[in-house]
């Protein structure tokens, strides 16, 4: 019989589903299963089922002035528990350390003191500020939330392709996928024991509220916007929703007296934690960019007399800049001690010695990417670019080694992904996001796999025209149910349950129109028509 | 009013309340069970089976998410399933055509046509979606295009009823269920009432906060008290058929089914909650009784009685 994975083709990365000789990974056997048991016309359904509900909950992106849903794809990304239990204290590991790195970037500069990083690469970051400078968060955290971008290599190990702890965005589409994944797939969710991504607003609020000022007992919480325009409103608004908090613009806050406020309708209310979803650049006209509305005048000035909490906090971008990347296995052992758990890619620093020659000299094998920027821009791919524009790559990297890093052309593992044709396999890659309270860094279990749609396309990034994936993380230990002495189920006597009841005409009714219906031939009780009385 | 359109009215209020509120109890508890891995399936179905006045079955059977959708969604004989409460509301709607606005009927007698084609067992969200739809026109047609006579004291007595009835069960389940069962947040988001939840206590869940908020909010209108107080409004305002009718027993239980909840200790309540949800339920049982006997008494059938000579 034909199924959906007939003529699956074998790639040179690391496919996900099937190993080399075809035959299929254990912690896909399930979901491959259900997949193959199901005509393409049911799966495109399904696909279709996924979208209109994204459309209805406004899961959506603007593509030319039209709407279209937010694309979801309907085969699952699946991760074994085991696999699972080793990439999370990866991730966890590279948020304490670069926790670490921008506590001493801003404070004393050991690590530039001890050698491990030149201090021209700090001073040089872009996203370097001054601004920072000596604000002390009040409970050591910078990082409230990172997402840390791991890939799957030719040998399906994974690795870090980049750090993200400004404004990591994305949760929202874990939350989402999954709400309508088991709505879609109720039998997969029923077969297999997925862990929840559900906790995460919870844990979000609960770090949030755990890095409010000293002495707030019942810390205002509130989610800064820059407005309904911006692409991830969407996950902005999610995440007040159901942090239950307010989200603000810059507008609907101003600072007096040494502390920020918002307007409501009950004259001002003191804030406490900003979660902001505003660059650095933005935050503060008075500090930063003088043109910026985004923002608002005066947020430095609260933040550094501490009586507000932005998080995550400014100036975090020096930590993410990607040359400071190739340095983080380092920061690693400098400052906790331990072996990195997840590899880098490996990546040459234009500003080695010879290391630009040879970059040079092999462009055409290589990735190149700018060190300030995220979401794909400005990143080339030798393999794909023409001679021309090697030509002016070559200029600018001469220009400016600061400003790029080099990277082998990393073949990122695939998953089966609904296309034109079928199941074809397209390259992923995947967010965990990783929450940080001051006591732990907790990794919500899967995270946003992006899939790069075109076929052999690497660049995964969704403002690129990329989908998303359910991420699945199977199995594991029970987490121990918030169980209270009190919370013991309450026995009730059987047969004590209070019956439903009814309307007693509504039992009546057969029999009234069965007596009529001795009298009337033509209608029946089923046909619901109005019996005429004679 | 006619006594017997305005029991019909009654009932159509409770049949659409009834058939909204187990959709969204149904929605939640599947939906949890899928999303939950560690969800035992067998007690959580067990207990809402025996809260929605259901046997279960023997112990030995596992029960699952299959059973509970057949008795409680798609059941189109028993009133106390969704399919079952459209179809008896639509019945009602017929009766009392004659004062109900044309756009209610239609509102109603489309839903019963519409409703074979969503009987689909495989795909329960969309069917609960529409439920809560068509529960929702109906309630928004009552709302606006029904003028506030008695034709809607009587629509929205039924539902308030109804409404307080259905809340107590779904805080029996989670009792009956204990930390085992559905979480408060499932409970919460069954009566749509997360997210008000969530923006009253600002995202700080306590177990004891979204008890307090399903028994006795003032502000959101599925909590037990803010339902009986409707009911008691609805009412005092229809008052008493004959003038020299002092007591309102229907009044009386509700108002004091309400008032034991509202002027009590929370912890009070909740150390006893099966035992107090149970006397919201069999207040509200008793409610309907006194309401039929007082305002639609054409339940006594005559009889006649040959004379012996």
């Amino acid at each position: 019989m034909a199924d959906l994975f007939d003529d699956y083709p074998a790639g040179a990365a690391w496919d996900e589903v099937f190993d080399r000789t075809g035959a299929v990974r254990p912690a896909y056997a399930h979901v491959r299963d259900t997949l193959v048991q199901m005509s393409e016309p049911e799966l495109r359904g399904r696909a279709d089922a996924l979208a209109r509900s994204y459309l209805n909950q406004g899961v959506t992106f603007d593509f030319a002035g039209e709407e279209r849903p937010f694309p979801l794809d309907v085969a699952p990304r699946v991760i074994d528990g085991d696999v699972w239990d080793t990439v999370s204290p990866g991730v966890a590991q590279r948020v304490r350390a670069l926790e670490a790195f921008l506590a001493d970037v801003y404070g004393a500069q050991r690590a530039v003191a001890d050698g491990v990083v030149p201090h021209s690469l700090i001073t040089s970051s872009t996203h370097f500020h001054r601004a920072a400078h000596g604000i002390e968060p009040p409970n050591g955290v910078r990082v409230q939330v990172a997402g840390i971008d791991l890939v799957r290599d030719e040998v399906g190990d994974f690795r870090v392709l980049e750090d993200n702890v400004r404004v990591p965005s994305g949760v929202s589409y874990v939350l989402s996928n999954r709400r309508a994944m088991a709505q879609t797939f109720p039998e997969l969710f029923a077969a297999l024991r997925i862990r929840p991504v559900s906790d995460y607003p919870r844990r979000l609020l609960a770090a949030l509220t755990a890095a409010a000022p000293a002495g707030v007992d019942d810390p205002t919480v509130v989610v800064l916007t820059p407005g309904v325009f911006n692409s991830a409103y969407f996950e902005h608004s999610l995440l007040a929703r159901t942090m239950g908090v307010e989200l603000v613009e810059g507008r609907d806050l101003f600072c007096s007296g040494g502390r920020v406020w918002m307007r409501t309708t009950q004259g001002r209310r003191r804030v406490d934690v900003i979660y902001r979803r505003v660059d650095d650049e933005y935050l503060d006209p008075v500090a930063f960019r003088q043109d910026s509305l985004l923002g608002s005048p005066g947020l430095m000035t609260c933040a550094r007399l501490g009586t507000v909490t932005i998080a995550n906090a400014v100036g975090n971008g020096v930590a993410d800049d990607k040359l400071v990347y190739t340095y983080v296995p380092e920061l690693i052992r400098y400052f906790l001690g331990e072996e990195p758990l997840i590899a880098n890619v490996d990546t040459w620093r234009l500003e080695d010695p010879g290391a630009l020659e040879e970059v040079l000299d092999r462009l055409d094998e290589l990735v190149v990417k700018p060190v300030d920027g995220s979401g794909g821009k400005g990143l080339v791919i030798g393999p794909a670019a023409t001679a021309a524009e090697l030509d002016r790559l070559r200029g600018r990297l001469r220009r400016d080694p600061r400003g790029w890093i080099a990277q082998p052309v990393v073949q990122l593992s695939t998953v089966p992904t609904l296309v034109e044709d079928g199941l074809r396999p397209r390259h992923v890659d995947l967010r965990p996001f990783a929450v940080n309270d001051g006591e732990n860094v907790w990794v919500l279990p899967g995270g946003l796999t992006r899939v790069a749609l075109p076929e052999g396309e690497l660049v995964v990034n969704s403002s690129q025209g990329g989908g998303s994936k359910d991420t699945w993380v199977l199995g594991g230990v029970p987490p121990g149910r918030s169980g209270r002495v009190t919370e013991h189920p309450q026995s009730v006597p059987v047969g004590s349950s209070v019956p439903i009841d009814a309307n007693p005409d509504d039992t009546r009714a057969q029999s009234m129109q069965q007596q009529q219906s001795g009298t009337t031939t033509a209608s029946s009780v089923l046909d619901g028509a109005t019996v005429t009385p004679c | 009013m006619l006594s017997r359109i305005a029991e019909s009215l009654f009932w159509i209020g409770r049949y659409i309340e009834r058939a909204d509120d187990t959709a969204r109890l149904l929605d939640v508890h599947v939906q949890s069970l899928l999303e939950d891995p560690w969800a035992e399936e067998d007690l959580a179905c067990r207990s809402l089976l025996s809260v929605m006045d259901c046997p279960p079955p023997p112990p030995a059977e596992p029960v699952g998410r299959a059973q509970v959708l057949a008795t409680l969604a798609y059941d189109r004989e028993s009133p106390a399933a969704i399919a079952g409460a459209l179809l008896a509301a639509r019945e009602n709607a017929r009766r009392a055509r004659e004062v109900i606005s044309t756009e209610l009927w239609e509102a109603v007698n489309a839903t019963w046509n519409q409703l074979p084609a969503h009987l689909d067992p495989s795909r329960p969200h969309e069917y609960f979606r529409w439920v809560r739809e068509r529960a929702a026109v109906v309630a928004g047609i009552v709302d606006s295009a029904t003028a506030r006579d008695d034709t809607w004291r009587f629509l929205v007595l039924g539902r308030s009823i109804e409404r307080a009835d259905m809340t107590a069960r779904l805080l029996t389940m989670r009792a009956l269920a204990g930390a085992g069962g559905p979480t408060w947040s499932t409970l919460l988001r069954s009566c749509g009432a997360h997210e008000a939840y969530l923006r009253r206590y600002r995202g700080i869940d306590s177990d004891d906060s979204a008890a307090g908020f399903l028994l006795r909010d003032q502000l959101f209108p599925r909590s037990i008290v803010h339902a009986l107080a409707e009911a008691e409004a609805c009412l005092s305002v229809l008052g008493p058929p004959g003038e020299r009718a002092t007591e309102d027993a229907a009044r009386m239980r509700l108002g004091h089914a309400r008032t034991s909840l509202e002027y009590r200790p929370l912890r009070d309540v909740l150390d006893r909650l099966p035992a107090k949800m149970e006397t919201v339920q069999r207040a509200c049982s008793a409610a309907s009784d006194d309401v039929r006997a007082r305002y639609f008494p054409s339940r006594a059938t005559t009889t006649w009685v040959g004379e012996a000579l």
